[in-house]
């Protein structure tokens, strides 16, 4: 049973637009669960949503820079895997 | 401590408006940030030099305190000493240079200040002079160069530098490399408010040696040996650091043999007693200006020897 964190209390703490989560959801980036019509993130997609919330406040990049800097960080990360598995071979 | 100039950081320049300044920071952050940046503590590092640029040129009074005071940084702990009694003799007002509020920038703590930054500004937490508490700065480092020639290396001796005004004695290890730099704690700058003194560093440079190449703690040189010793064995002088030494040649030695003279090197840094090496490389000279007598002996020579492989 994973922990369902209400995004009202997201958009408290991080001082962020419920809109702005909303659009995050609506492009895919984060897996928003809605019970008796309360929205609610789960506790293991926080982290990558904190990231997006930094990203948006600090950087101010909008929904769509996000997405396609979530999909490069992915090829990032896995290439970086990929490398890390070649050397280990290699050395 | 060294200075960091924040300006360069941002890369803009010194009279850059706020405006530049936001500017600049904003488009380093967006390729700096540690979110954009996975593993990579190169563009982190890069990232907390930029917040730490933004923190002191987008404040209005820690800009201008860093402009005033951070150019002559080195001169800053008498700067501040003038500025303190000034204000014990009611001439000024105002606080020191802590204080300001905390950084709000996540994962950004006080903690990730640098050392020259709070040296100025105090913590990022409001460890300020504000209420009028007093902030103490360490001393600044001193740095020095001593030059050495490769003989003086090899002992231990006592030298005297001045380095500020003062004359301070130093002794010397032996066996110092070039480059080697040493840290005389307490020998720098005088702390401010009670703070510490700062450090002195010294750096020798020992200079070469036409006769040897120094390699760590051996010493390496070449050695010319004539024909007749080198084919027939006898001895030859060779050059140490300090003194020669006469060594035995074995009968048909060949060019660029090596010999090892054990312990003829330099001393080893801080380990009493124990020494380098000296290796030898022998290069065999073929004698020139031969007369017709000696032309003939070498012809006969050949005659008796067999064909060369």
């Amino acid at each position: 049973m994973v922990n369902l964190i209400a995004t009202t209390e997201i958009c408290t703490y991080h001082d962020v637009e419920y809109t702005f989560i909303n659009s995050l959801g609506e492009a895919g980036l984060v897996d928003l669960k809605v019970v008796k019509k309360n929205t609610y993130i789960p506790e293991t997609e926080l982290q990558k949503l904190e990231k997006m919330i930094r990203m948006h406040h600090e950087l101010e990049i909008n929904v769509a820079g996000i997405e396609a800097i979530i999909h490069l960080l992915d090829r990032v990360e896995q290439m970086q895997e990929e490398l890390r598995v070649l050397r280990n071979k290699v050395g | 401590m060294a200075f960091i100039d924040y300006y360069q950081v941002l890369g803009v320049d010194k009279k850059a408006s706020e405006k530049d300044i936001k500017s600049a920071y904003r488009k380093l952050a967006r390729k700096y940030h540690p979110d954009l940046n996975p593993n990579d503590a190169e563009a982190h590092k890069k990232f907390q030099q930029l917040n730490e640029a933004n923190e002191v040129l987008s404040d209005a009074e820690k800009r201008k305190k860093y402009d005033q005071y951070g150019e002559n940084w080195q001169h800053g702990a008498e700067y501040e000493q003038a500025r303190q009694q000034q204000q014990s003799r009611g001439q000024s007002s105002g606080g020191g240079f802590g204080g300001g509020s905390s950084y709000d920038f996540e994962g950004f703590g006080s903690d990730d200040f640098s050392d020259f930054f709070q040296s100025m500004f105090g913590g990022a937490g409001g460890s300020g002079a504000r209420g009028g508490r007093q902030v103490k700065y360490r001393g600044q480092d001193f740095n020095a160069e001593l030059h050495l020639s490769l003989k003086e290396a090899a002992e231990t001796h006592k030298q005297t530098l001045a380095v500020n005004g003062k004359n301070i004695r130093i002794t010397i290890p032996a066996g110092v490399e070039n480059g080697q730099t040493i840290k005389i704690a307490g020998h720098g700058g005088a702390g401010v408010n009670g703070g510490p003194a700062g450090d002195l560093y010294i750096t020798f440079l020992v200079a070469d040696d036409p006769r040897f190449k120094r390699i760590g703690s051996d010493l390496y040189a070449g050695v010319k040996l004539d024909i007749y010793t080198a084919v027939l064995g006898g001895e030859v002088t060779v050059d140490t650091l300090d003194s020669k030494v006469k060594i035995k040649v074995k009968p048909e030695t060949q060019n660029g043999t090596k010999v090892k003279l054990k312990g003829k090197g330099l001393p080893v840094y801080k380990k009493e007693g124990q020494f380098g090496d000296l290796y030898i490389t022998y290069e065999i000279l073929i004698p020139t200006n031969l007369t017709e007598k000696q032309k003939k002996l070498f012809e006969e020579i050949r005659g008796e020897s067999p064909p060369a492989p």
